[in-house]
């Protein structure tokens, strides 16, 4: 399995060090080449530091070879883009954006993207903590 | 027609002027509050001072019933956001993107932006065709470029100095449209001379426009 991961904040990192672990192999993508502290040890893949919403990025990180991608940075519309260049360009075949704006979020997954809300996830499950 | 204007403040201040102008009715969404108040003085203009690709936003500046939307932020993630926003939960009929990275031009495109306009693109063949032969100036881009005007220059060295539009022969897909003659402008025909001095006006598409150049100077 071959996982690419747009922002290496401390959801990206988080998710590339258990991508990592699991035996994937992982290239992390960020435009800021600090944000790569956050990798700890047990993270094997590859760094690339460029803007993800300049497509010569993403090719540097071999998207068009991924089995998955996953754009998290901190950004929604760089997110959705990516996700849709993923998709429709590169021909990727598992696609994640996540967008914080549960509204936007809403028109995208009619559009047939996969989104992840971070608000709606977390609601979710506190509601069916609190339901329990 | 309605529409509704995403970005800063320069280009969105000529824009909109130019809209108004035609007789349109302007909205405006900009981030930075400088430049919400600066429109605002320079133009007649509905403006709201926030983020384009927020679908609140674009409902504040009624987008159910706006014509087109035109998004000019200098971050092509946003004006595609912008635009896929309007389209698909609004229903606006027409999408404007001005894009910086000429890649994303394919991209914006497929995902159903009615208008590309690939700004780098743009800047560099002016400044290309500025600089290779200086008497041949490309004018406009027509259609999203498929036609384009082009002024030529004419000189006394050049092949079709003297010459009528017959005897010049000019290839398919290109049209000699208008001549500059001192003050005068003659739509030409068939046996319209053309005289060294004269402005030539020519339409064609990119791919005829090198062997119609050729043609007319002769390199």
């Amino acid at each position: 399995m071959f996982v690419v991961i747009i922002g290496c904040g401390r959801l990206g990192s988080r998710l590339a060090i258990e991508a990592s672990k699991g035996g994937m192999n992982v290239v992390v993508v960020d435009k800021n080449k600090r944000a790569f502290d956050l990798l700890t040890a047990e993270f094997s893949g590859f760094q690339v530091v460029g803007d993800a919403s300049n497509q010569e990025v993403l090719r540097s990180a071999k998207i068009s070879d991924a089995d998955i991608v996953a754009a998290v940075t901190d950004n929604d519309n760089v997110n959705l883009m990516v996700a849709q260049a993923a998709k429709h360009l590169f021909g990727v075949g598992k696609v994640l954006a996540r967008v914080t704006d549960p509204l936007k979020a809403e028109i995208y997954a009619q559009l047939g993207l996969k989104v992840l809300c971070p608000a709606t996830v977390a609601a979710d499950a506190i509601g069916a903590e609190m339901l329990k | 027609m309605r529409v509704i204007i995403v970005g800063g403040e320069e280009l969105v201040y000529f824009l909109g002027r130019l809209l108004i102008s035609g007789g349109h009715s302007v909205s405006v969404i900009s981030k930075n509050p400088e430049d919400c108040s600066e429109i605002v003085r320079q133009i007649k203009a509905l403006v709201i001072c926030g983020d384009g690709a927020d679908p609140r936003r674009l409902e504040e500046a009624q987008a159910m019933r706006a014509d087109a939307v035109i998004a000019v932020t200098p971050r092509d993630a946003d004006n595609l956001a912008v635009c896929q926003i309007a389209k698909h939960r609004f229903e606006v009929p027409r999408t404007v993107a001005l894009i910086n990275d000429p890649d994303n031009e394919t991209l914006f495109k497929d995902l159903g932006v009615t208008l590309v306009f690939n700004q780098t693109r743009m800047i560099s063949s002016l400044i290309q065709q500025e600089l290779s032969i200086e008497d041949i100036v490309n004018l406009l881009p027509i259609k999203e470029g498929k036609v384009i005007a082009t002024e030529v220059r004419i000189r006394e060295t050049h092949a079709c100095a003297g010459k009528t539009l017959v005897e010049m022969a000019l290839p398919k897909d290109t049209l000699l449209s208008v001549i500059i003659r001192g003050d005068s402008v003659i739509i030409p025909r068939g046996d319209t001379k053309l005289l060294a001095d004269d402005t030539a006006v020519l339409i064609s598409t990119p791919q005829a426009q090198g062997a119609a150049l050729r043609k007319l100077t002769g390199e």
